[in-house]
Order: C-alpha cells, then sequence, then structure tokens
C-alpha cells in the first residue's frame, strides 16, 4: 500500500496558480466574443429611510459609452419576474413578517446603500460617473437605528410589521423558569455584540454572457451556492434551468456573507447581458461592501440563571433580540443557530430561550462566520464566569460539573436546530478537551505568572471558553468522480471554494480511495455544468458533505474499476489491489492492468480515437451472446453520490488567552492563546489549523477591533478599511498553540467534522472573560458585558467603577 | 464630453507596453484590465488593504494609489515578475507554498511583491522584523501565522539574496 | 471607488506647474498622492486638473545642514527615515517618521506633501510645528517663507494659495542641550493615532529650561503647548503628571469613533509623561549627563 494522504499535511495543489499570479477571480473573468465587457455601478440610497419620489435618468442618457440606466420601473420590461422582491431564501413558521427588497428600490429605500438604480457602460469610471448624474427626489421618513429603537419602536421601518418584530421563537426544555425560582442561587446578566461582518478581501462580483446562438445564459459569480444562484437566476429571467450554467470561479474569501443570493447585481447583470447582448461585469467597490452586502452579530441577551451549590445549571432562561437590519432573505437562521448553540458542551436541567428578530434601517444581516454561535458562546461562557466568581470557584470547575459526558452521547438537548432536524449531538469528549486547554495554556500555573507580573507592575489576566459547533448540515452535496483513459481522475462537486484548499483535501480522499497518486487527480468545484446538484459552502459543512460525498463517489468508481478488472486479469476481486494507479493481483505483480485500461475496456466503443482506445472497439472485446454494455451497467468508468445525513455532526473546543492591559492606556496585549479543537477524523492538519487561525484572527477582530458604527441616521460611519479594524498581523496573537483531539463522526464515513467556523466561536467570550480577570486587581468588579471592547471603552469601564453584570443573590 | 486620453508606455516585468489611457485611470485598473495582468489584485481602493501592492523602481507601493499615467518613468514588477527566470516558483513563493501562507489567495501578490522588497533590504530578518516586514498588509483568511512563517522560510531559501 | 474626469498635467518644470496652477483655479497638486488618490477614488474630491510634480528635476532633494534638514517636495518619507544625516542633525524627524502609516505608504508618501495636507492626526505637521520649522512655497508671483505656526488653519486646511506649490520644508536641527522624543497611541498599529506626542526639552544640568509639546489627533490642528513651568523645579512623577494637565489646559480634545474626548484626554497625561521623560532623557545622554 502505498502511503495514506488522508490525515497527513499535505501541501496544497491550487497554490502554483495563486503565487504565480494566475488565480482566476471574477473580476479577471474577461469574456470578449467579439466586443468588449461592459461594466456596471449602481445608484445606492444616502438615505437610511425615505419614500422615493422620483427618478430623473434624463442627465445620464447622452452621455458617451453608456448604454443602459435602469429603474425598478424598467424591471418587469426585463423579465416579468424581476419585478418581484428578491426570495426569501429559508421560510420558517415563526417569520411571520419576513420581507426582502427588491432588485432595485421600489417605493421605499430601507437602508443606506440599498440599490436604486443601475448603469451599464463601457467602463466602471464611465458607469460611476453617471451614477453621479442620476437625480433622485427622496422624502426622508424616520429612521430605526439600533435594537433599542426597533424595541421602541416608535417608528417603524415597514409600515405593515408590527412593533419592528419579524419574527419571535421560543423553545423550552423543562420548566426553566419555576427551575430557576427553586434554585438555591440566581443570577441574572445583560449581555451584547455588536455589529461585524465577513469583509472578505474580494467583494462581491458577477460576469454574465448571454449566448444568443445557443440561447444559453453563462453566470461567473463569486458565490458560496453556484447552485443557488442558477437556481434564482432562472426563475428571475424567465428561463429554463438548462439554459443557465454558473460558474464560481476562484473566490477571494467568503466567510458566510456570500451564501446569501441572489444579489440585486447577480440578476441585473445577466438581465443586462441578455438586453444588451455584450458581455458584461459588476465588481463591487469597498465601500459598497460596507454598506450593501451584510452584516451580522448585533444582538442584545438577558440571561438569567438558577444553579446550585456545585454551579450545576437547575434553571437557564435567555432572552435575546437580534437585529436582523432592513430585510430577511436568510430567514432566522442566524438568531436559531444563537438559541441552540448557546448551549455549548453543558446539559442545564431546564432551558427556554426566546428570541425577537427586529427590523432596524441597516444593512441586512446574513451569516457571518460563526453565524450567531460566537453570541451564544459569549453569553453562555460569561454565565459560566459569573456563576464561577458567585460561588468563589474555579472557573473550570464550574464548567466541568456541567459538560455532557463522554459516555452521554448520543445527546439529545431536545431543542430543533437550524436545519429543523434534532439537536442531537454525536460524539465528543469535553472533560479530555478541558484538561488538554488547562494544560495547553497553564491554567494552573497562571496564578504564579500572575503574581510574577504583578511585582513587575504589569496586569494580566486568564480566560477560558467552550463551545460545540453544529457543522455539516444537509440537505446534501453530491460527487462525481470520471477516471479517463489517460489514468487521470477528473472530480467535481457542487459546492464552493474559498479558500478552503477544496482540490487539495478532496484530492486526498479520492487518492486514497482509488489508489492513484495525487497528481492524477483534479478537483472542480462550484461549476453547475459539472456538478448540477449541490447546496453551497456554508456552516462547516464542505468537508463533512462533500467529503463524505466524494469519497462514496470514489468508493462507486473503486468498485467498478476492480469489477472490470477481475475480468480483465480473471481474478477474483477480493484479490485485486490499486496502487500508483495500477490495479494488480495481490502476490502476483505481473497480473496487473492500468487504470486508464480499465477506463478504455468501461466504455465500448464503435470508433478507436487513439492506440489505447483500439483495445475497446467492437471486432476486439466484448461477448457477441451479451449487449456490449449490460443491463444493469453504464459506460464509462465514473463513480457518482451523494451523501445526505440524517442530522448535523457536532465539533467542539477551547480556547484560552492569556491578555495584560495596560494600566494606563487600557491598551489590550495577547500574550498567549491556545486551542483544543476537536473535528473528529482530519484529512490535512495543516488546512485545520490554517482555517484555526484565520477563525482566531477574525475572533481578536470581533472581540477588540471591529464594529459597524452607525450614526442615528442610519449612516455607516466607518465604511472603509481606514475606520473598519480588520487585525493587521500585529494585532493577531504571535503563536496559537493548537492541540487537537480527534472523536469521530459516527454520522459518516471519514468520521469527520466541521473545522471552518471553529476558531472564531469562543474568542468575544474568552477575551471578555480574560480581560475582566486582568482588571480585577485595580477595578474589583469591572464586568465585559459587551464586545467588542476598545481601549477608549475599557477606560470608561475603569472610570465607572460601576459593575454592569448585575449580580443579586436574592435567597441570602 | 470627451475624456481626454494620454498615450503612455509601462514597464512591466522587464516588457514595455503601450496604452492609452485617460489620467485618472488607477494604475492597478491599468495593470489588470488594460495589460492583462490580473495577478495585481484590488481589495479595498483606498491604499490600506495592499492586495495591490506592486514594486515600482523595486520599492513596494499601492497600485491603486497611484495613476498609470504618474508611472511611465519607472520599472514596475508584479506578482507575475516574480517567479525564476527558469519558470521555477521564487523563494517567497516558494515558502508561501510550504508554510501553508495563503488560502484564497486573493491577498496573496501584495504580500509576495512587499516581502520579495523586504527580504532583499534585509535578508535574515529577527522574528519580530518578519512580523514588521508585513505590517501592513491585510489578510481575511490565514490570521498571519503561516505568512509570518513563510517570510522566515523565505529568508531560509535566500530570497534575499 | 473610480476618480471622476480631470486634466492630468506632467509638467517638466516648475515653471510650468506653476502656470498651470495659476490658470486653473481648480487644479490640485499630485505628488505621492497617499492622501489624496483615496479622496478622488472616493469622490469626495473631483478638481478639474491634476498637476503630477512627479517629473519636476531636483525636487526630491534632502539638504542636511547644522542648523536643520530641508526636505524637498519630492522626497520621499521612506527616503528621508533612511537618511542618516537627517537623522543625526534633527532625530526627531526619524522617531516620529517610523510612525507615518506602514512602510509601503512611506515609499511613496512625501514628508512635504503630508504637511500641507496639514492633517491634525499626522506626524509631520506636528513635528514641524514643534520645531518652528517652516515651508517655502512657490507661483507665479514668486517665492515665500511660511512658517509652521501660520500654516496649519484648520482640519485639512494650511495657508498655502491654491496656485502655490510648497517647494521644501525645514526642520531646525537639534541644538546643544536639547532634546527629542515622539510616541503615539494608535487602534492598529500603522493607523493614524488616537494621540500623539511630540516633545523638545532643552536643560541646563539636569535642569529643564524649556520643555515644549506638540499634540496631534487631539485636536482638529496640531497644537503645541509650553510645559517649562510645570517641569522648572525637576523631573519626577509628579511634575510629569502636572505637565499633562497643564497641557489639558491648552487642548479640548476631540471624540470621534475611536476615542472618547475622556480617553483622549487620558492619553494626553499618559503620552505627556512617557514622551517629556524621554525627551529629557535624551537631552541628558546627548550632554553625558546621568539621568
Amino acid at each position: 500500500m502505498t502511503t495514506k494522504l488522508v490525515g497527513a499535511k499535505v501541501q496544497r495543489v491550487e497554490d502554483q496558480r495563486f503565487l504565480r499570479g494566475q488565480g482566476r477571480y471574477v473580476d479577471d473573468i474577461d469574456v470578449h466574443a467579439g466586443t468588449p465587457t461592459l461594466h456596471a455601478a449602481v445608484l445606492r440610497s444616502p438615505h437610511a429611510h425615505a419614500r422615493v419620489r422620483d427618478i430623473d435618468v434624463e442627465a445620464v442618457l447622452d452621455v458617451e459609452g453608456v448604454h443602459a440606466v435602469w429603474t425598478y420601473q424598467d424591471l418587469a420590461d426585463l423579465s416579468v419576474n424581476l419585478a418581484d422582491p428578491l426570495p426569501l431564501l429559508i421560510p420558517h413558521p415563526a417569520l411571520t413578517h419576513g420581507r426582502t427588497q427588491y432588485a432595485l428600490a421600489k417605493d421605499e429605500v430601507n437602508y443606506v446603500g440599498e440599490a436604486v438604480a443601475f448603469v451599464v457602460a463601457d467602463d466602471r469610471y464611465l458607469a460611476e460617473d453617471a451614477v453621479d448624474r442620476i437625480r433622485v427626489d427622496y422624502e426622508p421618513l424616520p429612521p430605526v437605528v439600533g435594537i433599542d429603537a426597533a424595541r421602541a419602536a416608535e417608528h417603524l421601518v415597514h409600515e405593515d410589521v408590527p412593533g419592528n418584530v419579524g419574527a419571535r421563537l421560543e423553545q423550552e426544555v423543562g420548566d426553566a423558569r419555576a427551575a430557576i425560582a427553586d434554585a438555591p442561587h440566581r443570577l441574572s446578566l445583560d449581555l451584547t455584540v455588536e455589529r461585524s461582518a465577513s469583509t472578505p478581501l474580494e467583494g462581491r462580483g458577477v460576469v454574465a454572457r448571454w449566448d444568443p446562438d445557443i440561447g444559453r445564459l453563462q453566470v461567473w459569480t463569486s458565490t458560496q451556492t453556484s447552485t443557488g444562484v442558477r437556481a434564482a437566476v432562472a426563475v428571475k429571467l424567465g428561463l429554463d434551468l438548462g439554459q443557465v450554467d454558473v460558474i464560481t470561479p476562484d473566490v477571494g474569501g467568503g466567510f458566510g456573507v456570500k451564501i446569501n443570493h441572489p444579489w440585486p447585481e447577480e440578476l441585473l447583470v445577466p438581465a443586462a447581458a441578455r438586453a444588451l447582448g455584450r458581455t458584461v461585469k459588476f465588481t463591487e467597490d469597498r465601500r459598497e461592501h460596507f454598506i450593501s452586502a451584510a452584516h451580522e452579530r448585533g444582538q442584545v441577551h438577558h440571561v438569567e440563571v438558577g444553579f446550585d451549590d456545585d454551579g450545576r445549571l437547575l434553571g437557564l432562561d435567555v432572552t435575546f433580540w437580534h437585529d436582523h437590519g432592513a430585510y430577511t432573505p436568510y430567514g432566522l437562521i442566524v438568531p436559531i443557530i444563537t438559541s441552540t448553540q448557546l448551549l455549548g458542551p453543558y446539559k442545564p436541567q431546564s432551558y427556554r430561550v426566546v428570541f425577537e428578530s427586529l427590523y432596524t434601517n441597516t444593512v441586512m444581516v446574513t451569516p457571518y462566520r460563526g453565524a450567531g454561535r460566537p453570541q451564544g458562546c459569549f453569553v453562555m461562557e460569561r454565565t459560566m464566569d459569573a456563576i464561577a466568581a458567585h460561588l468563589h470557584k474555579d472557573r473550570t470547575e464550574v464548567r466541568a460539573t456541567n459538560f455532557i459526558q463522554p459516555d452521554e452521547f448520543p445527546y439529545d438537548q431536545g431543542l430543533v436546530f437550524q436545519d429543523g432536524r434534532e439537536l442531537e449531538y454525536d460524539s465528543g469528549d469535553y472533560p479530555r478537551s478541558l484538561e488538554m486547554i488547562k494544560r495547553l495554556v497553564g491554567w494552573d500555573e497562571f496564578e504564579a505568572f500572575r503574581a510574577e507580573m504583578a511585582a513587575e507592575g504589569r496586569r494580566v489576566g486568564i480566560g477560558l471558553a467552550c463551545y460545540v459547533e453544529g457543522t455539516g448540515v444537509g440537505p446534501y452535496e453530491g460527487a462525481h468522480v470520471h477516471i479517463e483513459t489517460t489514468g487521470k481522475v477528473k472530480v467535481a462537486t457542487g459546492l464552493t471554494t474559498q479558500g478552503q484548499g477544496h482540490a487539495t483535501v478532496f484530492a486526498q480522499l479520492v487518492a486514497d480511495e482509488l489508489g492513484v497518486p495525487m497528481t492524477d487527480v483534479e478537483v472542480v468545484t462550484g461549476d453547475t455544468r459539472r456538478m448540477p446538484y449541490a447546496v453551497g459552502t456554508f456552516a462547516s459543512r464542505s468537508a463533512v458533505m462533500s467529503g463524505s460525498a466524494v469519497h462514496l463517489a470514489a468508493k462507486r468508481a473503486k468498485e467498478k474499476v476492480l469489477r472490470i478488472a477481475s475480468d480483465a486479469l480473471e481474478a477474483d476481486v477480493d484479490d485485486l489491489e490499486i496502487v500508483e494507479g495500477v490495479v494488480s493481483v495481490k502476490g502476483s505483480p505481473g497480473a496487473s492492468i492500468d487504470l486508464g485500461t480499465v477506463a478504455v475496456l468501461s466504455n465500448p466503443l464503435r470508433y478507436a480515437f487513439d492506440e489505447k482506445s483500439r483495445a475497446a472497439t467492437q471486432f476486439t472485446v466484448g461477448d457477441p451472446g451479451k449487449p456490449p454494455v449490460a443491463e444493469d451497467d453504464e459506460p464509462g468508468l465514473e463513480g457518482k453520490d451523494f451523501y445526505s445525513p440524517e442530522r448535523s455532526t457536532f465539533a467542539s473546543g477551547m480556547h484560552a488567552v492569556i491578555v495584560e492591559t495596560d494600566p494606563d492606556t487600557a491598551e489590550v496585549r495577547i500574550l498567549k492563546y491556545a486551542v483544543v479543537h476537536d473535528c473528529g477524523n482530519l484529512i490535512n492538519p495543516m488546512i485545520v489549523e490554517g482555517q484555526i487561525h484565520g477563525g482566531i484572527a477574525q475572533g481578536v477582530g470581533g472581540a477588540l477591533y471591529e464594529r459597524m458604527a452607525y450614526d442615528e441616521h442610519g449612516q455607516l460611519l466607518n465604511a472603509s478599511f481606514m475606520d473598519f479594524l480588520m487585525p493587521y498581523v500585529t494585532e493577531v496573537p504571535d503563536t496559537i498553540e493548537i492541540d487537537h483531539l480527534e472523536t469521530p463522526s459516527p454520522l459518516n464515513p471519514i468520521g469527520v467534522k466541521g473545522a471552518g467556523e471553529a476558531g472564531v466561536i469562543p474568542s468575544a467570550a474568552v477575551f471578555a472573560a480574560a480581560i475582566e480577570d486582568a482588571e480585577a486587581h485595580d477595578h474589583p468588579g469591572l464586568a465585559i458585558t459587551g464586545m467588542p471592547i476598545s481601549p477608549s471603552e475599557l477606560f470608561a469601564l475603569r472610570q465607572a467603577q460601576e459593575p454592569l453584570l448585575k449580580q443579586h443573590e436574592e435567597d441570602a | 464630453m470627451t475624456e481626454e486620453l494620454h498615450e503612455i508606455r509601462l514597464h512591466v516585468n522587464g516588457t514595455s507596453y503601450a496604452l492609452t489611457v485617460p489620467g485618472r485611470r488607477l494604475l492597478s485598473d491599468a495593470l489588470r484590465h488594460d495589460l492583462g495582468l490580473t495577478g495585481t489584485h484590488v481589495g479595498c481602493e483606498h491604499g490600506v488593504c495592499g492586495a495591490c501592492t506592486i514594486l515600482v523602481d523595486g520599492a513596494p507601493m499601492r497600485s491603486c494609489l497611484m495613476f498609470a499615467v504618474s508611472a511611465v518613468d519607472a520599472e514596475l514588477t508584479t506578482v507575475e515578475g516574480l517567479a525564476d527566470a527558469d519558470g521555477s516558483l521564487g523563494p517567497v513563493q516558494q515558502a508561501f507554498l510550504e508554510c501553508h501562507g495563503l488560502q484564497c489567495g486573493f491577498c496573496t501578490p501584495g504580500f509576495l511583491t512587499t516581502i520579495t522588497a523586504g527580504l532583499r533590504d534585509n535578508p535574515r530578518p529577527t522574528h519580530a522584523e518578519a512580523r514588521e516586514m508585513v505590517a501592513g498588509n491585510l489578510c481575511r483568511c490565514t490570521g498571519y501565522q503561516n505568512i509570518v512563517k513563510a517570510v522566515e522560510r523565505a529568508a531560509e531559501l535566500g530570497a534575499g539574496r | 471607488m473610480k476618480p471622476a474626469p480631470f486634466a492630468y498635467l506632467r509638467p517638466r518644470t516648475l515653471e510650468e506647474a506653476l502656470e498651470a496652477l495659476a490658470a486653473n483655479e481648480g487644479a490640485k497638486v499630485l505628488a505621492g498622492g497617499q492622501s489624496l488618490v483615496p479622496l478622488l477614488s472616493m469622490r469626495l474630491a473631483a478638481p478639474g486638473m491634476l498637476v503630477d510634480i512627479n517629473a519636476l528635476p531636483d525636487l526630491g532633494a534632502i539638504t542636511v545642514a547644522d542648523d536643520g534638514v530641508r526636505v524637498g517636495a519630492l522626497a520621499r518619507h521612506a527616503a528621508v527615515l533612511a537618511d542618516e544625516g537627517a537623522r543625526r542633525v534633527q532625530p526627531l524627524l526619524g522617531k516620529a517618521l517610523r510612525h507615518v502609516a506602514h512602510p509601503t505608504i512611506r515609499n511613496r508618501g512625501t514628508t512635504v506633501g503630508s504637511i500641507v495636507h496639514a492633517d491634525g492626526a499626522a506626524e509631520l505637521p506636528a513635528v514641524l510645528r514643534l520645531l518652528d520649522g517652516w515651508v517655502e512655497v512657490a507661483s507665479v508671483a514668486g517665492r515665500r517663507t511660511i512658517p509652521a505656526a501660520e500654516l496649519f488653519v484648520g482640519p485639512l486646511e494650511s495657508s498655502l494659495r491654491h496656485d502655490e506649490i510648497a517647494v521644501s520644508a525645514t526642520f531646525p536641527g537639534l541644538r546643544a542641550a536639547e532634546g527629542v522624543a515622539f510616541d503615539e497611541v494608535a487602534r492598529r498599529h500603522g493607523d493614524y493615532a488616537m494621540c500623539g506626542v511630540a516633545a523638545l526639552v532643552r536643560t541646563e544640568g539636569k535642569q529643564v529650561v524649556a520643555a515644549r509639546a506638540a499634540y496631534l489627533s487631539v485636536e482638529d490642528v496640531p497644537t503645541v503647548v509650553d510645559l517649562t513651568a510645570a517641569l522648572a523645579d525637576g523631573v519626577d512623577t509628579a511634575s510629569l503628571a502636572a505637565a499633562g494637565e497643564l497641557a489639558l489646559a491648552h487642548l479640548e480634545p476631540v471624540a470621534d469613533l475611536h476615542a472618547s474626548a475622556a480617553y483622549r484626554a487620558q492619553l494626553v497625561r499618559v503620552l505627556t509623561r512617557r514622551v517629556v521623560e524621554a525627551a529629557h532623557a535624551d537631552a541628558l545622554t546627548r550632554q553625558g549627563v546621568a539621568a
């Protein structure tokens, strides 16, 4: 046997292109097709809330180089369905007042950045010139900004949505309120997480070309779901699905924001390509990405908790308010995830959670890496820290008391998860994780370190947080494996890639299963021409879903290889092995056949096209007494399969951080960051660690730097990289210590769990805990209840000296 | 309104290109869309992210903060010009491959050009200097851990020699 | 984010450039462009003409004399920072320039450009102001010198006329018995500071006879405060704290996205203490006096 590739730190096959500047991102696509590509720009609302009285495009019509200028009035002429609101992608019975925007604003705009008019010109410069000349008569309406204003409902975002409440959802296991009332100890906390966003380095973008000769549309888009975009484009443009191809080229980062679809431009660009008979491109610029893509994270939470003397959770009652912005295209996924994943590795004896999802006149909210989990983790872990402080117990001890034990899996939390399935954890070992993280960060040695630092006048603190992450949600993914007559293996899976190294990890799986060198395996993702059935890349699902599908498809291909080879070699299937692309009879190396030849034999031919294929022509092979292709068989050496799990698989982990806070400037310095991570079997530890690193950097951003700063008028004040503070290398931990625990998932054939989002989930929680701990000496009672926290805010907390954590012991 | 056009020559990766552009054509756009050198990426167009960093007479600069017409007297190097003469990866590129210094690859060209110049000026950086060398470029995927490793690995591979 | 159209001129002589400026009210000068181009791309500025001075001869020079450093209009920050003579004659230049954005920006951005851009959050305007330097400006009408004290008149507003080009800035050199220091606190490394302080201290023996500090990013324009009174009786914890309070008495810290006014005031206290102490130590070190 050759060395197994799965589990090894295999270098990425895609890097050669990227490193040479040969990546093909959507703005690099240049389909000349006789005439140069045209470029689009969008006029966006400068108001957070306004009625659109009139749009005057007169001044644009005579601008040289402008090919089209459209407003809402033009949409129905382009395609009847285009004048309807954009799809509400994930309906939910609790989403009683779901609203989505139009491709171009109809009568009203509801956030700064909402698309109002669309221009196509010879280049982007001219298109922006034209946009500047459009005159819109707005009647400003009072904007609703922030959760407080939404709840107060003094003004409404949508006239027909009372109280600005889009949805209210409650789930309960046991009687949490009664349990809290009866508990020996009770606490209540108010906890806030502010808005942030995915902010991939590449924004959104779409290119479309209409081929009038075959009546077919080709769309390249920077998306996390090409099949989703394909279906939406077909419906909205009145095309048959078979007339639309969607190709996802290289994508410069997604982190969630690109799962939402179709964006207005994903419909308008194809519509323009068809109407103008020209290739049309839209490349979002950075300011547009801030004000017209999507944000996440903004939530306010109230916690009531009752517990016993050991800190055991007897009752947990969480109410929270989710700011979903102006529209709800992605349904309730984010708050549902918060409400369920909040529980982490713990088993409260009763739990009630209620949320309201609220409209505001701000950019809409769709998942950003972590998707509601960072908030849930922040709430649960802050609660754990508060309980420990209340009982004067070690923070890890209180957590351990509440852990689900290894022998309790599968463990049903009794709730309904984001996929409509039970929240049932499949496997894990939380006590062992805790042991590992304590060792890795030096938990037990920390007090000595604290004393040592204190002697130098330095203030340090430590924080720890645990999470469980439901990964690999359905409904399914599929894969197609095709062994060509050259022996090369072509693999296609439909979900898309934004830097996760799918071309490498899926090739590892196939190479191992088929016994071929990895260099012979080529993986294509996100191209509906190659795999029209797929869902998308989100929720840490690619390795689980497409990984499993690829594995299963390769297995099917292998079965066929062995079947044909066993005929050719006149040997039993069980006696065959495939090594380096050659099938041979175990123990008799002379009897062998290479995969390319097996591929030739798999496809009975009438016409030879080269020397090799002669072997499969009709006068050479086949039993004249049987049909050339058996009744239950197909020509070709292919395997195709789909993986569709009953429910999600649950990854888990723990982070710990040691920070130093500056007594004068309130700046926070990261001294040590440690991670224990369990995503089941590791396909490629190098890539998994890369995912963790990236997640932590975003977590640092969310904890210490990044926020969307809206003013009361709904203007986003920091819509640039100057003022939206994404961490540079100088802001992230110098080193990140990672230890892996592998508890395989029993739910899929390769035993993996998702790894994409884990790094970001506990960051806000660990930093809050560590900063609070560092402050405890000089500012006892200083509580960190909101994230992110800037030095200016930490300074204000010090000044105030008023603990925001409400801690009242009612039975005293 | 017709915009005045300028006939200019740009010298990129040892090749001289003739092009006709308006004064406002950003150098980044000229490289990408007029010359087809799409390896240089545009991430913010206000000089913060560093994805568009190219070498101008050997020094890293933001191509989104320059106009094509203003770059006529300079020798420009983009990511497409970083491979060795025989076509193999240059040492900084090789180090990124070995250290998993990239994920989506979008910011990568700006890091590669910046580090190429950085190691030329300081072939044996300390760990702190390796971090400082990439401190002006944003990456949203890697958390920078492996990028710093790649700087150190590139130095071992002799990138600065 | 693409600039609005403008006429572009790349003159080969200063006279040609000055004439173009004189003839076009809406013309702007393009040097390094590191502040100007983002404004153009965001269409926050849309001048009718750009006069690109990058091809003008002789403007890149850094002239070092014992009494000061004269920096030409096209000298990049990186070149000034790398100039050993400049750093020797006025060490504050090197100390401050290290904090200007990131090296890649310093490779293109010019020191003179940064000064006449007159950003109250930028390092060089504060340094020029502290050192009582000046800029030399040229127009078709001739040349004149504008002292730093008269240069920064408002947020992003200098006293240059639209038809003038700043051809150089002169930073007086460090004199005997003087010491300097610079520090700032920014949200991220390389960002504009939330507060920055440059200090110049003159001593006789250990005694402070003059102490001034320039504050950047505290108000809309760089502001200099004379702190001598607080330090006349010696440099210790109490007097450094008093210096901070004295500074605050002359400053009205602004609030923005990244720092409240109260936090800025705190940074003024902290940085005044740190920077003045460092400048004092620098003065003593240069005289060979133990601190």
